[in-house]
């Protein structure tokens, strides 16, 4: 009896994990089977195709939002973290106050950092629909993410590392630079790999700052479109599905490479 | 020759009054044992000796600690103090780095850049731990595949390599093997010659077996402190002839 019961909870578990993963595959394999088959060269590569006729603006555009909105972000929000984390004391008032900051500003949906990128960045400060636009205003809705969990990453380090360190004679900055960071790199670049995931598959916040044009930006100070803007406004036009299944393809492509990067480069970094 | 006095010493958390007029002093090139009852106080003692107290909110200390006749808690460097005093923790705390780098901590925090005499420094230390045939083909490998003992060793290596007059010991032992115990026991020992111990434990026989002075503590004063022989064979207070006499509680 006691047996029946136990292998029933086991096929109930089989049949829970079974089903996660035929949708999961299921999704990925319906992308792959209505994209795959309109990835031409062109799409992919010819720069100088029509607009609209190839992706390589796009993909440009990704990139560069991904890198230049964690070159603001990355620094401020692991700066923050140790901050939080190392130096504040918890009690004060100024901490409590940034905390629920931090907390609040998680919490908002992306379409409020939009609008407010285009009220601020947009029209106040005249940049006009622009990549930077959009990297101030992304830079800004990922820095919770980043504080957040780098915070998590210097709370998993051992206190015994720093007590360590501090019986030695080291100071703090020496503690916290040569030890606390170095163990929780990993942890922190987890949080970098999750903020790539986010902007690359923003939208809501990036067509109001940066713009749906679908073509290559000539200076940070021109509009273009990321993939998952374009994908967002094809899909909305409706016209040619084909290409927005293209891009699915293309996108989960990009996220799955930089996933793989992130991972190479915290395997690097790692104490052995 | 007394390398540190402690006088009227009082030592609260918040409220919690955890150190009671403790006056000691502490001889020069010999090891003292501090023991007693969990919860009595020892540990806290101990890190106030290297400051490690400062590190934890709501800790107020009062009293004197002179270290060579200067008083640590005033104008010293803390950094510099701690130099002078090393600490070897209960649980193995080795660095997620190399064993050299472990090693290499200390001297490199001080400003020692040339790599010649780094590497002395290292040979020098893990020889003077006794554990530098065990490790001298393995400098490169991460410290946290050791042994708990070997971590241990490592540790003890990584505090001489600050050049210490003092190594503070908070139940080094207590999360050791017997056979690890014994080479840390015969270690320590052999470390008297040049340095100041003071040694926390929980090991009646540990005590016996390698300090020359000891202290009972019992929440929170030092209630006997005397040549280790002359305390374990006739203590005069009777909590302490209780507690050694596993008559305790
Ligand atoms: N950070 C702290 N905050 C508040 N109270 C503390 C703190 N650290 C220790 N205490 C208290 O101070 C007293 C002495 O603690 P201590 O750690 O020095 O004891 P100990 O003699 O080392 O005990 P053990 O043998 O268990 O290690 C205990 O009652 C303990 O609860
Ligand atoms: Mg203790």
């Amino acid at each position: 009896m006691r047996k029946l019961k136990n292998n029933l909870r086991y096929i109930k578990i089989y049949i829970g994990i079974g089903m996660a993963i035929t949708t999961l595959l299921g999704i990925l394999l319906y992308i792959l089977i209505n994209g795959l088959q309109h990835i031409t060269f062109d799409f992919l590569f010819n720069v100088n195709a029509p607009r609209g006729q190839t992706l390589v603006p796009m993909i440009f555009t990704t990139v560069l939002i991904v890198l230049l909105t964690l070159a603001i972000s990355a620094p401020i929000g692991i700066g923050s973290a140790i901050y939080l984390n190392e130096y504040a004391k918890t009690g004060a008032w100024f901490v409590k106050t940034i905390r629920m900051a931090i907390e609040t500003l998680s919490g908002i949906p992306s379409i409020i950092y939009g609008l407010f990128g285009f009220l601020f960045y947009v029209i106040i400060l005249r940049w006009t629909w622009s990549i930077m636009a959009g990297v101030f205003t992304v830079a800004i809705m990922v820095l919770p993410i980043i504080i957040r969990s780098s915070e998590e990453a210097l709370k998993s380090v051992p206190n015994a590392y720093r007590e360590g360190s501090y019986a030695l004679g080291a100071g703090k900055f020496y503690t916290i630079w040569k030890t606390v960071l170095p163990s929780a790199v990993p942890g922190i670049l987890a949080s970098i790999i999750l903020t790539i995931g986010r902007i690359v598959g923003e939208t809501a916040a990036l067509v109001l700052t940066a713009g749906t044009v679908a073509g290559m930006p000539s200076n940070l100070f021109d509009s273009s479109a990321t993939l998952a803007v374009f994908m967002y406004t094809i899909t909305v036009e409706g016209t040619d599905m084909d290409r927005a299944y293209a891009t699915a393809v293309v996108l989960m492509a990009l996220i799955l490479f930089l996933n793989t990067f992130a991972n190479f480069i915290g395997k690097k970094l790692k104490p052995q | 020759m007394n390398k540190f006095q402690l006088k009227d010493v009082n030592l609260w958390y918040n409220d919690f009054h955890a150190l009671k007029d403790i006056n000691m002093d502490i001889k020069a090139k010999e090891i003292t044992a501090f023991i007693g009852p969990s919860g009595c106080g020892k540990s806290t003692l101990i890190k106030s000796l290297n400051r490690m107290n400062d590190l934890i909110d709501g800790c107020k200390i009062t009293g004197d600690f002179l270290l060579d006749g200067e008083n640590i808690y005033g104008n010293l460097d803390i950094n510099a103090l701690r130099k002078r005093v090393g600490m070897v923790f209960q649980k193995p705390n080795p660095f997620p780095m190399s064993v050299f780098d472990n090693v290499a901590y200390a001297p490199r925090v001080h400003g020692i850049k040339s790599k010649f005499k780094l590497n002395e420094i290292v040979e020098k230390s893990l020889r003077d731990a006794a554990i530098w045939d065990e490790l001298k083909d393995r400098l490169k490998k991460s410290a946290i595949s050791l042994s708990g003992g070997q971590q241990q060793r490592l540790c003890i290596a990584r505090a001489l390599a600050a050049e210490p007059d003092v190594l503070l010991m908070d139940e080094p032992t207590s999360a050791l093997d017997p056979i690890s115990t014994a080479k840390i026991e015969e270690l320590v020992i052999k470390l008297k010659k040049k340095y100041t111990i003071v040694i926390v434990t929980h090991n009646m026989q540990q005590a016996v077996r390698i300090s020359d002075t000891t202290g009972f503590f019992l929440l929170g004063e030092l209630i006997e402190y005397n040549n280790t022989e002359q305390l374990f064979s006739m203590p005069t207070d009777k909590r302490c002839e209780d507690y050694i006499t596993g008559r305790f509680g």
